[in-house]
């Protein structure tokens, strides 16, 4: 039998990154996955006959280029930025182009210039965040020197512009998004898409404290060197996993599917491998988790190899996702008042207001979910045409608030949500009811079925202040490594967090590697 | 006011009676009241405890010359139950549970993820499943966190198990006479139960004295009939009940230390340097590195091979006759070193002694020169005192008769 130097559980895009970076630097890695293919949240599946979802993703903001260039990853398309359409049943739409609103249709020239300065100001603190995103988060009684540098030319990046930026910078960082949108935009569809933005994806709304932190996290990723562009790569969402498995195979990567894995080895605080859940045991010193910490430690690790403290902690890591996917297969191109045809494949928002996203949020605090939802839109067939049948079209949303724990339970609740989502798509895209072929709504609880996602979140862990840098997941395991030596840490759940970026797995590959003390 | 609001009131104050009574009382207190001629209490774990009875040195030599008997219901006491409870101590303390035998005893300690002891205590191994742990502090929401991922029952029984120590070199004959049959072939850390009235009682080698002695627990409702079984037998024995005052000059010679005493627990220390690791508490012999994974084991491994522990415990023993309580204890007479935690003139070792808690090196590499500050209070003026100390092994008092099996019976 081969011996491997590493096993990676799970060949999401983060699992292949750390498994790819890992192979790379010479080691022989070995990627163990649960689902029938690789891919992850990424992996596409037939929601209806001839129509098929590329996955919980439907756009690339956040790849990191390093990441990118690194592993070799041959995603094109980047050059093209998709514009954002905010509708708001009006008829009037607000079009955002380039990276996040470079420039702005439907909106008042005072207005554009506002968001103008708002979006200068926001790209410029984020870029401050962002200089932590590339590597471990500092360790509270083991500061390294590479910290201080970057804590350093974060310093330096803030002083350069002057006092005022300092002082606004701090000023700024945990304020909620609502009074940030206030202070710059008149423009209730544009404060209403940074307040969808800022909360997309967190059980908060935009006036909860700290919700600007969202929108920093978006603004932390760009494309093709732009703050807060997006994409579709050539040939549709769907390529992005084949990417990532073509760039694994390359560096020599053996990625095996079907194989969920049972149990990770662990004896007086130190890991040897893993038993599939077949029985089958895998040895290996460094095994890399890039599954949700929370099946890591609670599930996969015998709890008696963690302290009572540690698992404490990693069961209190808030994961209960709030938003629903939903996939849709159409016999036609819908059409959405007011959209300009030549941003149907961009971004669709569908919101109205800062209060509408507020008022969303509401329901979702007692455990309901919006009755007046708000999601955004891609039409991923228009970029991938094998997606839908011919003439036909698909349509893909994610929609907030749909709570994890729904009171009323999601077997009830499921057909009333979808209900109430069909309606609002048929008041922006009027006759699109009837073009409804088939209808997929994912819920929360669907999501954690399908991609082992514990709560449904695809963040792997509420991305709110408490739970970001040194205490992502939990600060015992913040820096990729763990208390158990040789177990790392890979998924969205480590630093820097969710979304197509790559940065966790290739954070703690490069991690590894760098033979820093486990 | 109507009558409903008047009937809430009501309710309310009902529900806050026991603020009239807040401090509990034992399941032996009718008969502790009675002894008691000095009216000398303190609080033990919020129970109304005695710290004497009615003569602390008379009380202290019943230990030793006789029979004493001193309540330990207050102790905390859980009941550790099911499939994994092993597995489940295991993890939780320091030494190695699959080691302890049914029927058997062990003192053993345990600790937070950092290390730092959270309690120490006595583990009673009553069955292949069932445990008893007792310990000073509370613990509840630290066991039943602890209990994620096993198949265990967790109960806490302090109110419902009532708890006698017997001690002294006559207590054996007591139990015998008090027609525990069989009791002489206990070995130290044996547990075994006799019959008592209608149900039984439970009896281990055990004490916190280093003397010849045993620990009854029964339930609660037995208590009493107990207390006169042992009281009845022990007349002929002169057994005495005795306080804390006289069971402290007991296990201060014997070396033992008490939590909160000697040592401030992880959970209840306020400032982040008071917290120790088991190895600065002199309970490094606990620690089991080979057993499986248990709660603090990379940590105090790490401060071992890194050298990073702070403190050290250990015995003094003190030139002249005056008690060195809480004094400070210097290198060369100049350098602070530590403190003494405990600290007696011992009537059975003729020694003063004391445990203390120093500041390594003092104490691990510096172990000569030390010396402390006394401070006497002579008619409102104190009399400061430095008494050239020496480092000796613990326990001060070492008597056969603690281990002699089968045990004497004067």
């Amino acid at each position: 039998m081969t011996s491997f130097d590493a096993i990676v559980i799970g060949a999401g895009h983060n699992g292949l990154a750390a498994a790819t970076r890992l192979a790379k630097g010479g080691r022989k890695v070995l990627v163990l996955e649960a689902a029938n293919e690789p891919g992850g949240a990424t992996r596409g599946r037939e929601f209806a006959p001839g129509f098929r979802s590329a996955g919980l993703a439907h756009l690339v903001n956040r790849l990191d280029a390093e990441v990118a260039r690194d592993l070799g990853l041959d995603l094109a398309g980047g050059e093209t930025l998709l514009p954002t359409t905010v509708l708001d049943g009006s008829g009037k739409a607000v079009v955002l182009k380039g990276a996040y609103g470079e420039t702005i249709d439907g909106v008042s020239a005072e207005e554009a210039a506002a968001f103008a300065a708002m979006r200068t100001k926001l790209a410029f603190q984020a870029g401050v965040l962002k200089r932590f995103l590339r590597r471990p988060p500092p360790q509270i009684g083991a500061i390294a020197l590479g910290d201080f540098a970057t804590f350093a030319a974060a310093g330096l990046g803030l002083i350069r512009k002057g006092r005022s930026e300092g002082r606004d910078f701090l000023r700024m960082l945990l304020m909620n998004v609502a009074d940030v949108a206030d202070e710059y935009l008149t423009d209730d569809r544009l404060k209403g898409l940074v307040a969808f933005d800022a909360t997309l994806g967190v059980h908060l709304g935009p006036r909860s404290p700290t919700s600007l932190l969202g929108l920093y996290y978006r603004l932390t990723g760009d494309v093709a060197g732009k703050t807060g562009g997006q994409y579709v790569p050539s040939g549709g969402m769907a390529s992005v996993a084949p990417a990532f498995v073509r760039a694994a195979e390359k560096a020599g990567v053996t990625i095996r599917c079907g194989t969920p894995v049972g149990r990770i080895l662990a004896d007086r605080g130190r890991t040897s491998g893993v038993v599939t859940r077949d029985g089958t045991e895998i040895t290996a010193p460094i095994v890399v988790s890039a599954i949700h910490p929370q099946t890591t430690f609670l599930n996969l690790v015998d709890p008696a190899e963690s302290g009572t403290g540690f698992v404490r902690s990693v069961k209190n890591v808030r994961s209960y996702g709030n938003v629903a996917k939903l996939d849709l297969a159409l016999d036609s191109v819908p059409n959405f008042e007011g959209l300009p045809a030549a941003a149907r494949n961009g971004r669709i928002v569908l919101v109205r207001s800062m209060q509408q996203v507020e008022s969303a949020f509401n329901p979702a605090k007692y455990g309901e979910f919006s009755t007046d939802p708000v999601m955004e839109i891609t039409l991923p067939s228009l970029a991938d045409p094998s997606l839908a049948l011919a003439g036909g079209c698909t349509l893909s949303a994610l929609v907030q608030y749909a709570p994890y724990r729904l009171k009323a339970g999601w077997e009830a609740g499921k057909p009333a949500f979808l209900k109430i989502v069909l309606e609002t798509l048929e008041r922006h895209a009027p006759g699109i009811g009837k073009s409804v072929v088939a209808a997929s709504l994912m819920t929360p609880v669907d999501i954690e079925a399908e991609y082992n996602l514990p709560g449904g979140h695809w963040h792997h862990g509420e991305l709110q202040a408490d739970q970001l840098l040194i205490n992502r997941p939990t600060s015992a395991a913040s820096g990729y490594k763990t208390p158990i030596e040789g177990l790392y840490l890979a998924s969205a759940g480590a630093h820097p967090g969710g979304g197509i970026s790559g940065l966790p797995g290739w954070n703690a590959a490069r991690h590894i590697l760098s033979g820093a003390k486990a | 006011m109507n009558a409903m609001t008047k009937s809430a009131a009501e309710l309310r104050r009902a529900a806050r009676d026991h603020i009239r009574l807040p401090r509990l009382e034992t399941p032996f207190h009718d008969r502790l009241m009675a002894l008691s001629e000095v009216n000398d209490w303190y609080n033990w774990a919020g129970y109304k405890a005695p710290h004497s009875l009615f003569d602390g040195e008379l009380e202290y030599f019943a230990i030793r010359s006789t029979a004493a008997l001193f309540d330990i219901s207050p102790m905390v006491k859980y009941r550790i139950t099911g499939a994994d409870a092993e597995r489940y101590l295991n993890r939780l303390t320091l030494r190695d549970v699959r080691k302890l035998g049914v029927n058997r005893v062990h003192y053993t300690a345990w600790c937070d993820d950092h290390g730092h002891v959270l309690d120490d205590g006595t583990l009673f191994r009553l069955g292949e499943q069932e445990f008893r742990l007792c310990c000073q502090e509370r613990h509840l929401p630290w066991l039943l966190d602890s209990a994620f991922g096993f198949s265990v029952d967790i109960r806490e029984e302090t109110e419902e198990i009532a708890g006698l120590a017997l001690q002294g070199p006559t207590s054996h004959a007591v139990l015998r006479d008090a027609g525990f049959v069989g009791t002489e072939k206990l070995k130290p850390f044996d547990i075994a139960t006799f019959p008592h009235e209608d149900g039984t009682v439970t009896i281990s080698r055990t004490g916190f004295t280093g003397d010849l002695g045993y620990e009854l627990f029964v339930p609660r409702a037995k208590a009493l009939s107990l207390w006169d079984r042992l009281w009845n037998a022990g007349q002929e024995h002169a057994i005495r009940a005795i306080g804390f005052g006289a069971l402290d000059q007991a296990r201060i010679e014997t070396g033992f230390i008490v939590a909160n005493a000697d040592f401030v627990t992880a959970e209840g220390a306020l400032r982040a340097d008071r917290v120790r690791m088991p190895d600065e508490i002199g309970l490094e012999w606990l620690v089991d590195p080979d057993k499986p994974n248990f709660n603090g084991r990379r940590a105090i491994l790490d401060a071992r091979r890194n050298q990073t522990l702070k403190h050290i415990l250990v015995g003094l023993e003190i030139e002249g006759n005056i008690p060195a309580e809480h004094a400070l204890v210097y290198h060369r007479q100049k350098h602070e070193a530590g403190l003494v935690t405990a600290a007696i003139w011992s009537p059975t070792a003729k020694r003063n002694i004391a445990i203390a808690s120093l500041e390594r090196p003092y104490g691990s590499k510096f172990t000569d020169d030390l010396w402390v500050e006394i401070y006497a209070m002579r008619e409102l003026k104190y009399q400061k005192m430095m008494k050239r100390a020496k480092i000796v092994p613990r326990p001060f008092v070492k008597l056969a008769r603690r281990t002699a099996t089968p045990p004497g019976l004067k």
